[in-house]
């Protein structure tokens, strides 16, 4: 265990990392995960087109190897938590900086510590920095791992039916291999350079399969919509990447920037970097996260995105890219922390910037017609729910969420995917409605996934939120508490907004599965290949809660508490020491009621209002004919407001971008006429008239006249000399021996 | 010793040589005082040789007794085609190399 006492001691004088070069094969070993959805990208480009299936057999097969490959290190993980033999070392290194009693309590604080397993090869180097690649595979990497590998395989599986036929099947599968490979090298990455770059990758995949079917307008223009959207928050990623770059070279010595992720976090979180510089790079990331995980102001690209086919939907737009901003934080968790003096306010960017996401979305969802943008906004309201979470300190229970969400979320949308199949649409107004009676599979796991998603008990999305909601820390009721902060603003809005996310489900569901059928053919259910993943996922979605149960629930062994917070949540130098939250029952009881009364509402209104409606109609209708809207002109125009989704896509198109186009378009032109083509041309006429002096003053004479003398001069120099060359042997003969005895005369003279 | 009898010799030899090189108009016979020529620096070198004790000289000339055989033979067979050719081998009628 030599190896993690140079690394500790090659940074900062006497900074551990928490990270070790040992650990098990697979630990080491874990880029073989990206590679093998990378190697099959190639194979199906190369020769998808000349395999049976076109391609999707080699990108289920090594998707699947992948996944297979994911759960062995997952496995490895949780042994190396426990028994990893490096932790004394590390603990011998941690006494010897910062004595025995100093460790003893933060181990009792904290539990014992996970190294996480580094693993780096040089790239290249410059100005003795080494620009690396590798893997950092620790708690959050093998969590991703395995949630990627999971729902990509899934996908790829149900797309077999879902695109079958496609004028670009081979296509299709290749990005989405190549996107699982991107998504997969983010996760694993070590340093920021090499995040960035994926980051850029899974962006680029998003672009591609959004604008899978470019042929109609609509789809080429949300797939560029996504992207520019996307790069906006890009510039932030990259003006971020290179301040921390350059602040964490300044506390190394001998070195003057770095990319390493665990250097940079242990660096933060012991206090060795500026404050300020900490801040501005958390904002600059906070900008990517804001583009890339669809948080308010730059989320208005994800419900467009979905106009691309529904497995990419689900994959990308709900269960893993959109992740990748929510999962950057929690990776550089330790400059976000500082950064943003989490740890002891009670309000802070990241947190406000989440809880107006989560709110804003979830209002959106109610005005949708088609059945994918409430599932799209249900997402950005959930990744709100996440970045809140990570605001307010709650970093586990953000972590467990995203993975519950990722099973709950992929499922709707895989089953939103099934019924717009089966009818041939996504408008839940006009052609679905009574769709439970024919499609049984796709009605049941909806409303798992939904109630999942609402959060009741005991389905996964109860678990997550609940223990964010704990985590604000605002609940000082019968003894909750205790976090990082007292985010009580955070816990209002997340409590809102869990009442509005099971009345919108409500919503959706009634007006999918019940009434009567509004569109037109006969629907019937999918293929096995469609209901098998769905059912794997809402089996998922009702036990993945399990897995962090709350500490002290009395009606399990301790053993089976808090699992994933023990083996997700790195206990290292490279990540920040945060408060956890006692949970509390009052709070869930409260949250449960208050999801109970969204649905109650909701459901009132369709079940009973709507149906009693429709009965009397004699039609099955999907609002009331004298709702709020048309009596109440206030109602009617908040009703507005939500449907021109606040006006911010009028801002950006319009406001922003029509306001700077003009006038910079007239300034640009008129600095173009005037100034630099009076420019061109002032340089352009001086350089002909010198040009004309130089041709006739030196070239013609000087130059050429050198040149013809020359030629000239040897000419007739060759005119002599041929003379001599007679052709006949005895005259050579004649000049050789006379040569001779010039040559034996000028010796004899010298000698 | 009597070297400048030897030079003498070597001397005339050459001299003779020379003049038929240039002067002669039958191929055969240039080729005839070419090999004059290299006999007339033979002499020098087993003279000297002699002369001053050593064998080099002797190893020399039995080098250039080598090659002008192998020299002759190339001559010979060049001749023998011009023999051929032109029905001539008057070396005054050949100046094809004239520049």
């Amino acid at each position: 265990m030599t190896e993690l006492l140079t690394l500790a001691a090659s940074t900062a004088p006497g900074l551990p990392l928490g990270i070790t070069e040992g650990g098990t094969w697979l630990l080491r070993n874990a880029w073989l995960i990206p590679l093998l959805p990378g190697l099959s990208f190639v194979g199906i480009l190369f020769f998808g087109k000349r395999m049976p299936r076109g391609g999707s057999e080699l990108g289920i097969a090594l998707v699947g190897i992948a996944f297979v490959l994911s759960l062995l290190t997952a496995a490895a993980w949780i042994d190396h938590r426990d028994n990893f033999e490096g932790e004394e070392v590390h603990r011998a290194v941690a006494v010897a900086e910062h004595g025995d009693d100093h460790v003893e309590a933060h181990a009792e604080a904290h539990g014992h510590p996970s190294l996480g397993v580094h693993n780096t090869v040089t790239w290249f180097e410059m100005n003795d920095v080494a620009f690396t690649v590798g893997t950092l595979v620790d708690g959050p990497a093998v969590m991703m791992l395995v949630v990627v590998t999971l729902v990509s395989l899934l996908v790829h599986v149900y797309s077999t039916e879902y695109v079958a036929g496609d004028r670009r099947y081979t296509h299709f599968f290749a990005f989405l291999s190549l996107f699982s490979a991107s998504m997969l090298l983010l996760v694993v990455s070590e340093n920021t350079l090499q995040l960035l770059v994926s980051w850029e990758l899974v962006g680029v995949c998003s672009f591609v399969l959004i604008g899978h079917w470019w042929e109609e307008k609509p789809n080429s223009d949300a797939a560029l919509k996504a992207f520019l959207t996307n790069r906006v928050g890009d510039m932030g990623l990259i003006v971020g990447v290179t301040i921390l770059f350059f602040t964490v070279g300044s506390a190394l010595p001998g070195q003057f920037g770095s990319f390493s992720i665990a250097e940079t976090n242990a660096l933060a979180g012991s206090g060795q970097l500026s404050h300020t510089a900490l801040l501005v790079a958390s904002c600059c990331l906070m900008a990517a996260v804001m583009s890339k995980s669809g948080q308010f102001l730059l989320h208005t690209w994800l419900p467009d995105a979905m106009a691309g086919p529904t497995p990419v939907s689900a994959l990308i737009h709900a269960a893993t890219m959109v992740v990748a901003g929510v999962f950057m934080i929690a990776r550089m968790y330790g400059v976000f922390f500082e950064g943003f003096s989490i740890g002891g306010s009670s309000i802070n960017l990241m947190a406000l910037i989440g809880g107006i996401t989560t709110l804003i979305g979830a209002c959106l969802a109610f005005v949708q017609r088609d059945i994918k943008k409430v599932l799209a906004y249900s997402t950005i309201s959930q990744l709100g729910y996440m970045v809140m979470a990570l605001g307010v300190g709650a970093w586990t229970a953000a972590l467990f969420h995203l993975f519950t969400h990722a099973f709950f979320k992929a499922c709707l949308f895989l089953g939103s995917g099934s019924a717009a199949h089966a009818v041939h649409s996504f408008d839940m107004k006009s052609d679905m409605g009574g769709l439970r009676k024919v499609m049984p599979h796709t009605y049941r796991t909806f409303v798992i996934g939904s109630i999942a998603l609402a959060g009741l008990p005991p389905l996964a999305g109860f678990w997550s939120k609940d223990e964010i909601l704990v985590g604000t820390g605002g609940w000082g009721l019968f003894g909750g508490t205790g976090g990082n902060g007292a985010y009580t603003f955070m816990l209002i809005m997340g409590v809102v907004t869990a009442a509005l996310t099971a009345a919108y489900m409500t919503r959706c569901i009634y007006l999918t599965f019940f009434g009567e059928f509004r569109g037109h053919g006969t629907p019937h259910e999918s293929g096995p290949r469609i209901v098998v993943p769905l059912w794997i996922l809402a089996g998922l979605a009702i036990v993945a809660g399990f897995g962090n149960l709350p500490k002290g629930f009395p009606l399990v062994p301790e053993s089976f508490q808090e699992r994933f917070g023990h083996f997700v949540e790195p206990v290292a130098s490279y990540f920040p020491s945060i408060t956890h939250a006692t949970p509390s029952w009052s709070l869930a009881i409260a949250s449960t009621l208050v999801v109970l009364s969204g649905v109650t509402v909701a459901g009132w209104y369709y079940f009973v209002k709507v149906e009693a409606a429709s009965k009397a109609a004699g039609e099955s209708l999907t609002e009331l004919p004298d709702g709020l809207t048309t009596k109440y002109p206030l109602a009617r125009m908040g009703h507005t407001l939500l449907v021109q989704k606040y006006y911010l896509d009028h801002l950006y198109t319009d406001v922003i971008a029509g306001g700077t186009k003009g006038p910079v378009a007239a300034a640009a032109y008129k600095v173009d006429q005037g100034v630099i083509d009076g420019v061109v041309d002032a340089v352009g006429e001086n350089a002909v008239k010198a040009g004309n002096l130089v041709y006739h003053r030196f070239d013609q004479l000087v130059v050429d006249g050198i040149v013809n003398t020359s030629g000239r001069a040897s000419s007739s120099a060759g005119g002599e000399l041929r003379k001599i060359q007679t052709g006949k042997v005895q005259d050579y003969a004649a000049i050789l021996f006379a040569a001779a005895m010039v040559l034996a005369g000028v010796l004899i003279v010298i000698v | 010793m009597l070297l400048n009898q030897f030079l003498l010799l070597a001397a005339v030899l050459f001299a003779i040589g020379v003049y038929g090189v240039l002067a002669r108009r039958n191929g055969v016979l240039v080729l005839m005082s070419i090999e004059l020529i290299l006999n007339a620096v033979n002499i020098n070198l087993v003279a000297f040789s002699a002369v001053r004790e050593t064998v080099g000289g002797e190893v020399f000339a039995l080098f250039i007794i080598a090659v002008a055989a192998a020299e002759v033979g190339v001559g010979l067979a060049m001749v023998l085609l011009l023999y051929r050719n032109r029905r001539s081998i008057d070396l005054t009628e050949i100046d094809q190399l004239r520049g």
